[in-house]
């Protein structure tokens, strides 16, 4: 009798695919040899930012849950990491999982809180939750308060002896930070737990009605994305060296750009917030002289894509091409033995 | 104890101020389930607009707005047809993302036009001007008015929600917008006209803002999220709910702020959460979510 | 052939890649009631919202009075003189009775009915006007959906199921209230699971099976055999 088996549809061929991936991680990460001093720290700020959508896309585009807050983890990673190297003498780059791991234990009562509501509702408490930490960081005076502290020169020079070995370290923390999220990712959509957050995406209900405990999915999913937000966020504010709540918990940097970035380049699929990261930085690098106009411009862009291509740019192509980076797609395959 | 008084009463007049920055966004929820993430940044647009007509035409803040009030219920209705309309639908994304770039769009054009320095608008004694009521309490003139204000406005929505058959027309939209087309309603006209109403408002409650505080084009976001904060608390779907969610802002601020002036916002945040645990659809729901 | 009140001409419809409709065609003449029978699924719901408005239609494949009105939005077919009483009943829930039915004249065409002379029509309605629509039973719900398509002076009609959930002497007065309906001039298209009420009310009628017309004629004249063998595609 024939079994009916599911296998991932993988049209470019495993090793083809690989090979072209193992390429482009040792070319980014020789960077230092061929890169300046600026080409380092923008290419480290596109990895952030390709993080932090990733994230945001695994949060809205596959769990649903749309989080207009996530500035909330940047900014408490951030602040995590100054506390435990100004206050607990924790070395700078140990600190980064530290402060995931203490935020991902912070974000389990919010996500307690936050599952209360649904929807629009949610959207705004995820926003308020993080307006909470902004204001509570500025009353921590420790910390620099408002106006907030810069990175002692005594830690700075912790992480590495040189200033240039301190770059290359950063950078490739940076880079080993967004592969690492970006190979979670996809193990984890790859997973049982993968297919169901599809259900999940696609029928709440029917999913529930499946076996699937939706509630506890979600709540994984919201705290494994809070670890690596505040990862990425401590790793942002080190390389920056200085901290303020404004800056820290800014809902323009952290959030709507990184919306705009996910659904330009294209919501619930992992190379969306890749191909709209480079959207997003080619835009920025070519019109950083028009200051205020670029960002009126993004806006514009966000709006006009929104409404004339709500899948994104990559949502355009594999919908013509049928073509995925990663190989997602499932599909069931009956056994051809006849009994 | 007198003091205290004092604060409450403070807290209760801001209350006012604060449903008017909430009172378009409840009417707009209400009916077509729209998040606005611009609504702040509009508000402050209509300071701006106020302070341009003041300024050129040599106008006191209430005739500037009489001009502001019908040209933002224009650009309500503009913005609703041309843009918003498109967005209307079961998933939340297209909303919020529309309306995240036009804040954007808001802040960047104002502080292009303006620059960031603060301004205020002008209102001559009346800013000062003070009734004492009691042993000891004083009512400043400007914010008794604001509450006063907010309260007939309220009741003005109100009487066209429930008094009109444009109300009727907002509020069956609500119920099931698919049956009001079968009634001959164009759906795209009359979400059109909802969100000049609620611009028209919006005028209304930037004009106050201008003249009360200092503002710049980046104050917006604050402003939608205690306009929020007071919809959510207030309830979903009643607009006098919407006033006293505002008022109970105004108070938990005012206490707050009276405790140590940095913990004003944030008070108001931690009883806003407070009633979302305890009470998430609101002290005065109407509408399920 | 001077062409009827409603013209419907190889009418197809599609929710997304599935076809409900394939090249339906009807007729109704003015002043004529015709019923719409079938099983479930069979399309007849479809063929109503594709006469109202709600669904993608070819122009001409739907024309009234002439006019080939299959790709007017759904306010506009309205305007002109065809009101559906939706499936279910969909009254609004937040309006009281009285604010259902003048919601249903807010267009203001001129005709026969008003909010007066529904409540002649339905007494049960008078009693109620200011009580919340949900409050009011199945039956007397049923009354407000009609009286509210009635308010629009409509031309034609069409009435999608109105013993859904019904006791059977409910049914029978909702049914009652037909004939002065049509005595005012209002022609209608009355869809219905229930077969018997349906071929009485209705001097004409199709049925449905799988998206196609199975069977058309003189409602008096359908044998049970015809019915059966067209209803169930036997």
């Amino acid at each position: 009798m024939s079994v009916p088996r599911v296998e991932f549809v993988d049209r470019a061929g495993r090793i083809r695919r690989l090979a072209l991936l193992a390429v482009v991680i040792a070319v980014l990460a020789a960077a230092p040899a061929w890169g300046g001093r600026d080409d380092l720290r923008l290419l480290a700020e596109i990895y952030a930012y390709v993080g932090l959508a990733s994230l945001w896309n695994l949060l809205a585009g596959y769990a649903g849950l749309v989080s207009v807050g996530q500035q909330a983890y940047v900014g408490l990673g951030a602040y995590l990491l100054f506390a435990l190297t100004l206050l607990a003498g924790v070395p700078p780059l140990l600190a980064i999982p530290l402060a995931g791991a203490i935020a991902a234990v912070v974000a389990l009562p919010a996500a307690v809180l936050l599952f209360r509501l649904r929807g629009h509702y949610f959207a705004i408490g995820t926003w308020i939750v993080a307006e909470v930490f902004r204001l509570l960081a500025s009353q921590a005076s420790v910390l620099g308060g408002g106006s907030g502290l810069s990175l002692p020169v005594g830690i700075v020079t912790s992480i590495a002896a040189t200033r240039q070995e301190r770059e290359f370290l950063i950078y490739w923390v940076a880079l080993a930070l967004v592969l690492l999220v970006l190979l979670v990712i996809v193990a984890l959509l790859r997973s049982r737990y993968g297919l169901a957050l599809k259900a999940i995406r696609d029928n709440e209900l029917a999913a529930l009605s499946n076996g699937i405990d939706v509630r506890a999915v979600k709540v994984i999913i919201y705290l494994v994305t809070a670890f690596a937000t505040a990862m990425i966020g401590a790793l942002i504010f080190l390389q920056k060296l200085r901290i303020s709540p404004d800056a820290a918990f800014s809902v323009n940097d952290w959030t709507a750009f990184v919306i705009f970035m996910t659904v330009i380049g294209g919501i619930g699929r992992i190379e969306g917030p890749i191909i709209g990261a480079g959207v997003f930085f080619a835009l920025r690098q070519t019109l950083a002289d028009l200051g205020t106009l670029y960002l009126l411009l993004l806006g514009t862009v966000a709006i006009v894509v929104m409404l004339r291509a709500p899948k994104g740019i990559w949502g355009l192509i594999a919908d013509r091409f049928g073509w995925q980076v990663f190989p997602l797609e499932r599909r069931v395959v009956l056994d051809e033995r006849k009994p | 104890m007198l003091d205290w008084i004092n604060v409450i009463v403070q807290g209760v007049l801001v209350g006012g101020l604060y449903a008017m920055f909430a009172a378009g966004l409840s009417l707009i929820f209400g009916i077509m389930r729209l998040v606005n993430i611009a609504h702040g940044d509009l508000i402050v647009l209509a300071a701006y607009l106020a302070l341009v007509a003041a300024q050129t035409l040599g106008i006191g803040p209430l005739p500037a707005l009489l001009i502001v009030a019908p040209l933002m219920g224009l650009i309500g209705y503009v913005l609703q047809r041309l843009v918003l309309n498109r967005t209307l639908g079961d998933d939340l994304l297209p909303p919020l993302l529309v309306t995240f770039g036009l804040s954007v769009i808001i802040q960047n054009g104002l502080l292009e036009v303006f620059s960031a320095d603060s301004r205020r608008l002008q209102a001559g004694t009346i800013e000062v001007a003070s009734f004492p009521v009691a042993e000891g309490i004083a009512i400043g003139a400007l914010p008794l008015l604001s509450f006063l204000v907010a309260v007939a406005m309220i009741a003005g929505l109100q009487f066209v929600l429930y008094r009109t058959a444009l109300g009727r027309a907002f509020r069956a939209a609500a119920d099931d917008a698919e049956v009001t087309q079968l009634m001959g309603l164009d759906n795209r006209h009359i979400f059109a006209l909802a969100m000049a109403l609620s611009l028209a408002v919006v005028a209304v409650a930037g004009v106050f803002l201008a003249v009360r505080a200092n503002f710049d084009p980046a104050i917006g976001p604050a402003r939608l999220i205690f306009g929020f904060e007071a919809v959510i608390m207030g309830g979903l779907g009643s607009l006098w709910g919407t006033l006293l969610g505002g008022i109970v802002l105004g108070v938990a601020q005012a206490i707050g702020g009276e405790i140590d002036p940095g913990w004003q916002t944030l008070a108001g945040h931690l009883v806003f959460l407070f009633v979302l645990a305890v009470r998430p659809e609101g002290l005065f729901p109407k509408v399920r979510a | 052939m001077p062409e009827g009140l409603l013209q419907v001409e190889a009418l197809d419809a599609f929710y997304g890649d599935f076809q409900a409709l394939f090249g339906v065609s009807l007729r109704v003449e003015t002043g004529q009631a015709v019923a719409i029978i079938g099983a479930n699924g069979a399309g007849k719901s479809t063929l109503l919202k594709s006469i109202a408005g709600l669904m993608p239609t070819r122009p001409e494949a739907i024309r009234f009075d002439g006019a080939a009105i299959g790709a007017l939005p759904a306010h506009a077919i309205a305007a002109r003189g065809i009101t559906l009483v939706p499936e279910g009943r969909r009254l609004f829930a937040s309006l009281t009775v009285e604010e259902n039915l003048l919601i249903g004249g807010q267009l203001n065409r001129s005709g026969p009915w008003s909010l007066a002379r529904v409540y002649a029509l339905f007494p049960a309605l008078a009693e109620r006007a200011r009580m919340p629509a949900p409050s009011l039973s199945g039956g007397q719900q049923q009354m407000v959906a009609l009286g509210r398509a009635l308010m629009s002076n409509p031309r034609l009609m069409l009435c999608d199921e109105l013993s859904l959930g019904l006791a059977p002497i409910v049914v029978r007065d909702i049914y009652a209230a037909l004939p002065a309906i049509l005595a005012e001039g209002t022609s209608l298209i009355i869809v219905e699971q229930d077969i018997v009420q349906a071929l009485r009310a209705a001097s004409h009628a199709y049925c449905l099976q799988e998206g196609r017309v199975a069977l058309a004629g003189v409602a008096r004249a359908l044998t049970r055999e015809a019915i059966a063998a067209a209803y169930f595609g036997v």
